[in-house]
């Protein structure tokens, strides 16, 4: 039976759901409200885990670290400046192959100040080494996190389930919470092999010299991409469980016969989708939605863009002084087909900037005017700019 | 079996039991090094029903190159400036599962003065069951010795050269004991590496409260002082008995202890030993200046905390000694 929940309410009551022992976070905005909600289940008593609340993101990062080391399953959320202050944490978690969940309630990054969405945030860290999945609406929110748990700890990597700030996290939708059976029969308790023991001493985090740093990037590079598996595993699994599947890496709308793809992460899809069932030349048109960003997916890239000629990629970030980040990747993965489409790349929504249905005629149109765009800001008025800027 | 047979086989059997080694023989550290024997009675001080956040620096780098480690208790790194966090992750994680492991964090005092300091005060603030333990050797060694937070004043350090117009650090050193304290903790202590059954004392005190913890050790580093690697005990204890670092124990903030000094040494004394002060007494009359200062910084140490003692106290700077209280084995 659904039920309206905004969606930090639904993603706060999921990972109670899931059961971490530890979580620790500090606030932003737009990460608040899941956060918050949380403290509240801890202090009803409807979550029995250590909420600490801590002095900045760096310790949250930090703490979520010792506890996920220590054999407890953790659980921590921020977004933009949080996530850009506790980078070299990531960094750290990762290296050192923790298991844990974040969510990353995507917002822009100062300067200049914005508290609205865009995913600057978590593409800066998208080298971090941890897995990034990207949620098209709440729902999906929700039964992400839950897969999470399950990719993290089989594959001793941490993931960051990235949902767009205010458009996912502060809107009410209609939604499907699992039972806590549901969840106990698809997550198993928390355990892991590399659990710090008094009984088992193992040193962690140790100095390593050239001789071995290679070959912890290799492993480290590896174990990201057989993630893949377990990203399509547990997205089949949770659907046996739960009716609902995602597509694992990515999540297809269309045919074989559209000469036209739209590729894009986070909720501009859903947007799309709309647009695309009302429209009279919907089969013309497949949607591409990256949900997997981190491994980046690139044989099931390719497959689903076989026989496309235009291919659009839309994201909401960019890499200043060379263009989309997405699209780039996107491009260098096409480069490997026979006949790869053309790439259109463009950034939209930066900074809260509203994404309207009329988008999917918009880029439409810029396929069929012919050219071809290498990256550009699509939505910027350049005539707020004085004329040397534009 | 007389009681005097029982002594003697008490004696045999204490000297023969083999003592806990948290951390054992084979690292890396340098001849001398402070932080490596202050390392080792903390850890033997405390069992092997601990777990370790370690901050990165000498410390961590000497103990664990990979695959090697010296370590025999579970032991973590992440990085420089989040110890008291890692630290206070792994007892939230341990508290969780309803056990009892003791948590402690180690960090130099580059670690625990500077970048470290807001983790550390978090970690405090929130009352995590860790004993955080600050291995105080007064620069950022690991990266050849530059100066930090808690250099002391006018000691020379790469970044704290003598010149012509300078000498050496410019600044106090920061009194990190009281702002510790200040966060009206159970138990925060200073200590010395010359003084090891002291140090052991002040672990089993802390080790036995239930609530953050905090000792700070003054851990001589023969590369960066400047002096023998065979005179940092001496070196050590000088710093103690000239009054210039202070032995004192603090409860809920309250100053509730403090190790008196027999005979107080004159800080030139001290100073001397070792090369990062011996602009000081070159002939110039701002390094007579400093000398004067730095001896008054003494002086009310030793007037605060009424550290002369009138001799008959057998925990006194003379009394607590290595030999006479039991050393390696009888702690």
């Amino acid at each position: 039976m659904p039920q309206a929940l905004e969606g930090s309410q639904a993603i706060a009551r999921t990972v109670a759901l899931c059961r971490p022992q530890v979580v620790a976070a500090y606030p932003i905005t737009p990460q608040t409200h899941i956060v918050e909600n949380i403290a509240k289940l801890v202090a009803d008593g409807k979550l029995d885990c250590e909420y600490v609340s801590v002095e900045s993101e760096f310790s949250a990062a930090s703490v979520v670290l010792g506890a996920a080391a220590a054999g407890s399953r953790a659980y921590t959320a921020s977004a933009s400046q949080g996530i850009l202050l506790m980078s070299e944490v990531l960094y750290n978690i990762a290296g050192m192959r923790i298991p844990m969940v974040m969510t990353c309630a995507n917002r822009a990054i100062s300067a200049p100040l914005s508290i609205w969405n865009d995913q600057q945030d978590s593409m800066s860290v998208r080298d971090a080494g941890w897995i990034q999945l990207y949620c098209a609406d709440n729902q999906e929110a929700v039964d992400t996190t839950i897969q999470a748990y399950r990719i993290a700890e089989r594959t001793e990597l941490p993931v960051m389930v990235c949902v767009d700030g205010f458009t996912l996290t502060h809107t009410l939708e209609p939604i499907e919470l699992p039972g806590q059976d549901e969840v106990d029969s698809f997550l198993p308790p928390y355990a892991f092999a590399r659990a710090l023991d008094p009984a088992r001493p193992l040193s962690m985090g140790t100095l390593v010299s050239p001789d071995h740093y290679p070959e912890a990037r290799h492993s480290h590079h590896h174990a990201l991409l057989k993630a893949q598996q377990e990203i399509i595993d547990a997205d089949l699994d949770w659907a046996g469980v739960s009716g609902r599947g995602y597509g694992g890496l990515l999540r297809i709308d269309g045919g074989d016969t559209a000469e036209i793809g739209i590729l894009t992460l986070g909720s501009v899809m859903g947007t799309l989708r709309d647009a695309r069932s009302e429209h009279p030349g919907r089969d013309a048109v497949k949607l591409i939605q990256l949900r997997s960003f981190r491994p980046f997916p690139i044989e099931a890239l390719q497959q689903a863009c076989q026989g496309l000629k235009h291919l659009v990629v839309l994201e909401r970030a960019l890499s200043p002084g060379a263009g989309g980040i997405v699209g780039s990747e996107v491009r260098a993965a096409m480069s490997e087909l026979r006949d790869a489409p053309m790439i259109h790349n463009y950034a939209i929504g930066l900074g809260g900037r509203d994404v309207p249905l009329d988008l999917y005629q918009t880029v439409l149109d810029m396929v069929a005017s012919g050219g071809i765009n290498r990256f550009s800001i699509l939505d910027a008025d350049l005539e707020k700019l004085p004329p040397e800027d534009r | 079996m007389t009681d005097t047979d029982d002594k003697a086989l008490l004696k045999q059997l204490r000297v023969e039991q083999p003592r806990f080694q948290g951390i054992v023989s084979g690292h890396r550290a340098c001849l001398g090094c402070g932080e490596a024997l202050a390392t080792r009675l903390v850890v033997e001080a405390c069992g092997p029903d601990i777990m370790i956040a370690n901050a990165t620096g000498c410390l961590e780098i000497f103990t664990t190159p990979w695959p090697e480690s010296a370590w025999r208790v579970p032991w973590l790194h992440s990085l420089f400036e989040n110890t008291g966090a890692i630290a206070a992750g792994m007892e939230a994680a341990l508290k969780a599962q309803g056990k009892s492991t003791k948590v402690l964090a180690f960090a130099g005092d580059g670690g625990t003065f500077d970048i470290g300091f807001q983790a550390l005060s978090g970690m405090l603030e929130r009352g995590h069951d860790v004993l955080y333990v600050c291995f105080d050797n007064e620069a950022y060694m690991n990266t050849g010795i530059q100066r930090s937070g808690s250099t002391p004043h006018a000691a020379m350090t790469t970044t704290s050269p003598p010149g012509k117009v300078r000498m050496g650090k410019r600044h106090l050193k920061k009194d990190i004991i009281s702002i510790v304290a200040a966060h009206h903790i159970p138990y925060a202590a200073t200590a010395s590496v010359a003084y090891p059954s002291d140090i052991r004392q002040k672990v089993r005190r802390a080790m036995a409260i239930e609530g953050p913890t905090f000792l700070v050790i003054h851990s001589p580093c023969p590369l960066g002082w400047g002096h023998d690697g065979s005179l940092s005990i001496e070196v050590a204890r000088l710093a103690v008995t000239s009054g210039l670092m202070p032995l004192i124990e603090l409860e809920r903030g309250e100053l509730t202890g403090a190790m008196p000094i027999r005979t107080p040494h004159p800080v030139s004394d001290y100073l001397k030993l070792q090369k990062r002060f011996a602009h000081l007494f070159a002939d110039d009359p701002k390094a007579r200046e400093e000398l004067v200062h730095l001896q008054a910084l003494a002086d009310y140490n030793i007037e605060k905390f009424a550290l002369h003692s009138l001799g008959d106290d057998p925990q006194d700077t003379d009394g607590a000694d290595t030999v006479t209280r039991g050393g390696m084995r009888y702690a």
